[in-house]
């Protein structure tokens, strides 16, 4: 028989335990004047983060933190995680749509730092590319009911273009100067390389759907202009619409001609970054974060970009780009001063200087271009081009946009025509919006 | 009467960490998906009742019973290939018990290595230029079964592969629950059987398949619980495919990388209806027929 004396002395620990865990929980930070933590994504600039913090420490006495969470999903899901708990970072990233970045707003976990732009003139605004700071901007009567003002500081650019292997061209007989400038020419140059060469024509990581649907909107905003493109977002111009129809057909163009790349409709970005760089392709499309990629897995690769091949005259060129990765100041943090002051110094000209170095990405503020390596310098000239679903003043509904994906990658597999394609599409969006 | 409510208190708190521990991983989680499906909720701004809506754009999804399909499917070919070949494997085991632990361990690492690896290992093997080595038809060439050859994640035989690929990696769970069962099985019950004069094919039938079958229930219930919800293997070897192999689970997870929480919520509701459902069905049918052969009692 157990003594009574002995139970007694069971309970406290087990008590104990249980206010340790919901005082853990319960706890807020407390406020501290000499650091600042940063969450990212960012694998590829993560020593050039540490050496940046090391230097501003040097600087200011202030130690900032970067933490890398990857991949980009588990990122997501985390920040998200974090925000129900209260439990955010002075600085962080958000990956996703708008509305997303909208929810983070009306919950109050995301500084409006309007007011820190607009001094001095604007001095801290004006450094920027409109072009790039725009994605974090809530315009006047924005569709997320988000007071007008500027919620987040880019820290680099980055656009999707065409790309394609110079070397392979010049090889094949074709004139590496003289880039494809419409469907037609594209479609000409990759199956004489194919035939000639036996590489493939084209490459992208498709099995991401994003990938597809820039491609497919950019090519729709060329074929139809931006008005009507967005007149079928507001659900005014159906996608059995003969236009739509032409946009899907140009993917089973690409099908047809036999230039796609093997397995293409259920590769990853890195297997297409991964090919292209081996020369198993002639063009692919991919952002300018490319350039890193195809310097670490082959220094010696002869490429270059070039704009989407037109399929009209009548309409502009469109092409996605804009903020790359940008950072938020958590609106609830003790630091929100000294947060905004490292960001500040960040998208100063010496640390972006140094970040196109290390990371070969595009700078978000203007007065850099005379570092950039040639590759991505001849990108700069497209800003005026740049287009996002950020910028536009209503997006697609994310299960319409899986919808738009899927049925394209069917029809690069040949499982569906661009008719049945764009059927599915349009059922889908009256039965969302029914 | 004090004492005792002292005791019954001090009793209690033995069983209050694992009781909050329970409530806060499995009741509340249950309770808040149930919740969340009748929102629209995006998990970070403040939600909205929008009643059974959910239900009914998941239940009029073509995509949502596309990925049923599929999942059943594949489903369909662990029921019958994955576990009859289980089965094989266990009976043979069975026999040479010598070897038995050495044959535990060979067929049990693929069901403990992770379904990642084995999704990005088997692209690799089955997947042509650039995304896969082409191992399999390169193989199949130098043994000079060059006809065999084939794009097998092509669309016309992605769903077949990826399910294939799903039995290779889940038989060894079908193996050691069915070797186990059959061992639990007591010899004299086959020695009475021989007595009486029972051939082998009798002794199979009559003593081995109806003492099995509370097993047989349960590795069948465990097969359909886990192959409608395999998930990680098919995202890292095909991806969904266009639709081709997109499982119930992946349009889950699709809709919460999206922030679409509510859609989520609804989906994983639904799913778990089905298989619970076709749980009770089968535990229903096994008690059937243990009762047809008097395993049990009418």
């Amino acid at each position: 028989m157990v003594k009574r004396g002995k139970r007694k002395g069971k309970l406290p620990p087990f008590i104990f335990i249980l206010l340790i865990g919901f005082l853990g929980c319960t706890s807020q930070k407390k406020p501290s004047n000499n650091k600042l933590v940063v969450w990212h994504w960012m694998t590829d600039r993560k020593d050039a983060f540490r050496q940046l913090a090391q230097e501003y420490e040097k600087e200011t006495g202030i130690k900032v933190e970067f933490k890398l969470f990857f991949p980009p999903d588990i990122y997501s899901q985390k920040v998200i995680a974090a925000a129900r708990a209260e439990a955010l970072p002075d600085i962080f990233g958000i990956l996703g749509e708008k509305k997303t970045f909208a929810s983070f707003i009306k919950a109050g976990h995301v500084l409006d730092l309007t007011s820190y732009m607009k001094e001095d003139n604007s001095l801290w605004q004006n450094k920027f590319y409109p072009q790039t700071l725009r994605v974090v901007i809530f315009e006047e009567n924005n569709a997320y009911g988000i007071k007008p003002g500027i919620y987040g500081v880019p820290i680099d650019t980055t656009l999707l273009n065409f790309v394609y292997n110079k070397s392979l061209l010049r090889k094949a007989g074709l004139d590496p100067d003289n880039y494809p400038k419409t469907l037609d020419e594209f479609l000409d140059d990759a199956k004489k390389i194919k035939e000639k060469l036996g590489v493939d024509g084209f490459v992208c990581g498709w099995g991401e759907g994003w990938l597809l649907y820039a491609l497919a909107t950019e090519w729709a905003i060329n074929l139809m202009g931006e008005d009507k493109f967005l007149r079928t977002i507001k659900g005014n111009v159906p996608y059995t619409d003969r236009d739509w129809v032409k946009v899907f057909s140009y993917f089973d163009k690409l099908r047809r001609l036999d230039i796609l790349a093997h397995g293409i409709a259920t590769m990853t970005n890195k297997e297409a970054e991964d090919a292209f760089s081996k020369e198993k392709a002639v063009f692919s499309f991919n952002g300018s974060w490319a350039v890193n990629v195809y310097k670490k897995r082959n220094p010696n690769l002869d490429y270059a970009f070039f704009p989407l091949p037109r399929v009209s005259d009548k309409f502009p060129v469109k092409i996605w780009g804009g903020a790359g990765s940008s950072f938020m100041v958590n609106g609830k943090s003790a630091n929100r001063k000294e947060a905004v002051k490292f960001l500040k110094w960040i998208t100063s000209r010496k640390q972006q200087e140094f970040l196109i170095r290390e990371t070969n990405n595009l700078p978000s503020i203007k007065g850099c271009e005379e570092n950039l390596p040639p590759v991505l310098k001849s990108l700069i000239s497209q800003f005026d081009s740049l287009t996002h679903p950020d910028i536009w003043p209503q997006n697609e509904h994310s299960q319409v946009i899986e919808v738009i994906d899927r049925g394209l990658q069917r029809i690069i597999l040949g499982i569906k025509t661009p008719q049945e394609v764009a059927r599915e599409i349009q059922k889908t969006k009256e039965r969302i919006h029914r | 009467m004090n004492s005792a409510i002292k005791e019954k208190g001090v009793n209690f708190s033995f069983i209050l960490p694992a009781l909050f521990i329970f409530s806060i991983f499995w009741i509340y989680p249950f309770f808040y998906t149930f919740i969340l499906s009748f929102q629209e909720n995006d998990l970070i701004s403040l939600p909205k009742f929008v009643g059974f809506n959910n239900f009914r754009v998941v239940l009029t999804s073509s995509d949502w019973w596309s990925s049923m399909y599929n999942g059943a499917f594949i489903t369909f070919w662990a029921l019958t290939f994955q576990n009859i070949l289980a089965f094989m494997l266990a009976l043979a085991v069975d026999r040479v018990i010598r070897l038995k632990k050495f044959y535990r361990v060979v067929f049990f690492i693929l069901p403990v290595l992770s379904e990642i690896i084995i999704g990005l290992l088997m692209k690799q093997v089955l997947a042509s230029e650039p995304v896969g080595r082409d191992v399999l038809n390169h193989l199949l060439d130098h043994l000079g079964v060059g006809f065999m050859v084939q794009d097998w994640l092509g669309h016309d035989r992605v769903r077949l592969t990826t399910a294939l690929v799903h039995c290779w990696k889940g038989f060894g769970w079908a193996f050691v629950i069915l070797l186990a069962g059959l061992q639990s099985i007591p010899e004299q019950l086959y020695e009475a059987a021989r007595i009486d004069g029972a051939n082998a094919w009798q002794c199979f039938t009559r003593v081995t398949v109806p003492l099995l079958m509370p097993v047989i229930t349960l590795v069948v219930v465990l097969t359909i619980l886990g192959t409608m919800q395999a998930f990680a293997m098919i995202l890292a070897l095909t991806g969904g495919a266009g639709g081709l192999t997109t499982v119930p689970v992946m349009m889950i997870y699709d809709h919460l990388r999206h922030n679409i929480a509510g859609l989520a919520a609804t989906e994983g509701l639904i799913l778990g209806v089905i298989l619970v459902t076709v749980s009770f069905i089968m535990f229903f049918v096994s008690k059937r027929i243990r009762r047809k052969y008097g395993v049990l009692p009418n």
